[in-house]
């Protein structure tokens, strides 16, 4: 093979490496095998926010203040203090709860443990890792540089770093399970899900949440159900109330591969302030590229290996030419 | 005698004086970062974890720093030789480019004093783009110091190491041709991974490594000829015209591949529409759109080609349209949702600014001591 043609060649494999079509996404992952989750429904929740009062004396962090007002919890989003947060939403003038037109509702915001995490596929270090098992994704912090490329690939913007310390490191939800609490390996609720009065948050298995919530789709408007509180396989109670208007969508059994915590709400999910997901998770096509360039090193090596060639065969070529 | 010597002028003048307080007022700054943390001088915040310190020192900065590499592909890979008196000072260039991109990364490593384990094979995740991208610009770092080491050993006149890195040299140039198309492809798939709040106009998914090494390859022949004509203004020396003007000839044809790609992509997914949405990210597109096609226009014919002038402006273009396509992917038009927004705070400028003169103090001092440029062949420089 002469020169033109080996460069030829090994241009073109790399082309068509680099060309769509040529690296084959991998599937979305599946949810783990004994996977535990929340089911959090909208139309439940008062707004209470002892959730998020409970999140912070489980998980030691300080309430957030409002200025001087420090009698209650004024957390307004996700910070490095507040791992779980109520949120309102409104349309028009918000007279009716759960109305999509004129309405409000209450919205939980906390990591959703995505079953095919963006923050544990981008993050370089293994800081950030799913658990086989149980499928919660917990957080290393000596394993993590604070690259916050997690931050990058989590499509609910859930982790957050803690900027204003020098030594800071990251925070997120780990499901009240992280070293040194393990509330759920004990046998435990998340925090949230015990203290919530109305059982708008509710503690159990992916499996069991998921049939919860279809239940409550196939649910006449109106008609009365009794709502479970706590662990929807073994509730503390329960508490009867009319069915709402559900939306026919249980957000996360397939968004971007589904998440382990499930929201239920009257109001559609966008006017709610969830990302618009499809049901691919874009990592999976990240990694499907990142492995058809890099599997085994192989293309690497390979375009190496020619390359070494090329460059020695032509700086040799030069210095005879300089001799002659 | 070599074909390369030392611009003999006086180092000390008032534009590196100037550059000296910027430097100052960067790490005052930066010396602030680390004892109050990065709150303290940034704007970021949980929507937009990435400010300008990654933005442009380290996927911008690495672009601009790609001469070298772009360089290195046509000496030695396409054996086109004459090229061969601009590379020092591109090595050069892009050795400091890719250090300031390194100091870049652990300046904005909220847990920098872990760095290193980003090289312990038991904590790598091989699945994360951002450990290909962290672990290439190491390696390339070493590989253009490497690189960069005949002109060093040559103004010690230090023969024998000479003649001992020559014979292995070609393997660490063919490295310097991997690394980065390795490293810069990857960081156009980056953007994959960050899904939805990447701009439709941007988010190209499959094709993001291929967009993303060619801007690079462009921004570094833009580069390549940015540097020698404002060497060849602000030092008076020959200007390289011919050779510029054959770097000026690629350049075109690969701007017009990238804009085939580009618009392509757009055309058959139906996202033509965006472009007159007439909102930030449509106006943002047509001005890097613009700033693209420019050096294409002016650069178009042999007889433009062969006027300085011209080289220049398509340089900066282009280089302003590389720089603008990752600022606008990663940055401008990148929406995290409502909540979230993101303009760097003044410090922050401030020390990016300053890591920026350090890196053209250093650059203007070696030039002046190493020799890395080209012998000229009249002017006033020519000294034995």
């Amino acid at each position: 093979m002469n020169r033109r043609d080996f460069l030829r060649a090994s241009l073109g494999s790399a082309a068509a490496a680099l060309a769509p079509g040529a690296v084959s996404a991998r599937e979305n992952l599946s949810p783990a095998p004994q996977a535990v989750g929340m089911l959090f429904d909208s139309t439940l929740c008062v707004g209470c926010k002892a959730c998020v009062a409970k999140c912070k004396e489980v998980n030691q962090m300080p309430p957030t203040p409002l200025g001087d007002e420090v009698y209650a919890d004024f957390a307004q989003d996700l910070s490095p203090q507040t791992h779980n947060v109520i949120k309102v939403f409104r349309n028009g003038s918000p007279q009716t709860k759960d109305s999509p037109t004129d309405g409000f509702a209450f919205e939980k915001r906390s990591c959703m443990h995505c079953v095919d995490p963006g923050c544990v596929s981008v993050c370089p270090v293994t800081a950030l890792v799913k658990h086989p098992v149980t499928g919660i994704v917990n957080y290393d912090a000596d394993a993590c540089i604070g690259c916050r490329t997690c931050m990058t690939g989590c499509p609910y913007n859930v982790p957050q770093f803690d900027y204003d310390n020098p030594f800071g490191l990251l925070h997120k939800c780990e499901f009240c399970n992280q070293k040194g609490l393990e509330r759920i390996d004990q046998g435990l609720l998340t925090g949230c899900a015990e203290a919530c009065p109305t059982g708008a948050t509710l503690f159990g298995s992916r499996e069991a949440l998921l049939a919860e919530a279809k239940r409550r789709m196939a649910l006449t408007p109106g008609e009365i159900y009794n709502y479970p509180m706590g662990d929807v396989r073994a509730p503390a109670s329960h508490h009867e109330k009319a069915v709402p208007k559900y939306q026919q969508h249980i957000w996360g059994e397939r968004e971007a591969g589904g998440t382990n915590v499930l929201h239920l709400s009257a109001i559609p999910f966008d006017q709610l302030g969830m990302p618009p997901l499809g049901e691919r998770s874009y990592v999976s096509i990240s990694e499907g590229v990142q492995h058809g360039l890099y599997s085994y090193m192989a293309l690497p090596a390979v375009v190496l290996g020619g390359l070494t060639w090329l460059v020695k065969r032509n700086i040799d070529e030069d210095q005879e030419g300089d001799e002659q | 005698m070599s074909q390369y010597q030392p611009l003999q002028r006086r180092i000390l003048t008032l534009p590196f004086a100037f550059l000296g307080l910027l430097a100052l007022i960067g790490l005052y700054f930066l010396i602030e970062r680390f004892v109050n943390g990065m709150g303290a001088v940034t704007n970021l915040n949980g929507g937009f974890p990435w400010g300008i310190w990654v933005v442009y020192d380290i996927v911008v900065g690495t672009a601009l720093a790609c001469g070298g590499y772009a360089l290195a592909v046509t000496v030695y890979v396409f054996n086109k030789g004459q090229y061969h008196p601009l590379i020092r000072p591109a090595l050069l260039a892009s050795l400091l480019g890719y250090g300031l991109g390194g100091l870049g990364a652990i300046i904005d490593m909220g847990r920098w004093w872990q760095f290193y384990n980003l090289f312990l094979p038991w904590q790598m995740n091989f699945n994360s783009v951002m450990l290909e991208v962290g672990l290439c610009v190491s390696a390339y770092i070493l590989v253009l110091l490497i690189e960069f080491l005949p002109t060093v050993l040559q103004k010690y006149n230090a023969e024998t190491w000479l003649k001992r890195l020559n014979k292995v040299l070609f393997f660490v140039i063919a490295l310097g041709v991997l690394l980065p198309t390795m490293h810069q492809s990857s960081l156009g798939t980056m953007l994959i991974a960050m899904g939805w709040k990447v701009h439709p106009l941007w988010q190209t998914l499959h094709l993001q490594p291929l967009l993303a090494v060619l801007t690079a390859f462009t921004m570094g022949f833009a580069i390549v000829m940015f540097e020698a004509s404002l060497s060849a203004v602000g030092f008076r020396r020959d200007p390289e015209t011919q050779l510029l003007s054959g770097l000026g000839r690629i350049m075109v044809g690969l701007i017009a591949f990238y804009l085939l790609i580009r618009f392509g992509e757009i055309l058959l997914r139906g996202k033509f529409g965006l472009l007159f949405a007439a909102d930030l990210a449509s106006l943002m597109f047509l001005l890097e759109t613009a700033l693209f096609a420019y050096p294409v226009l002016v650069l178009r014919s042999a007889s433009a080609r062969n006027s300085p002038r011209a080289l220049l402006y398509g340089a900066v273009s282009l280089l302003l349209a590389g720089a603008l396509y990752r600022f606008n992917a990663f940055l401008i038009t990148l929406d995290p949702g409502p909540g979230y927004s993101y303009f760097p705070a003044l410090p922050e400028l401030m020390v990016t600014i300053g890591l920026v003169a350090i890196e053209i103090m250093v650059f203007l001092f070696v030039i002046k001591t190493f020799p890395v440029l080209p012998r000229d062949h009249k002017g006033p420089a020519s000294h034995g």
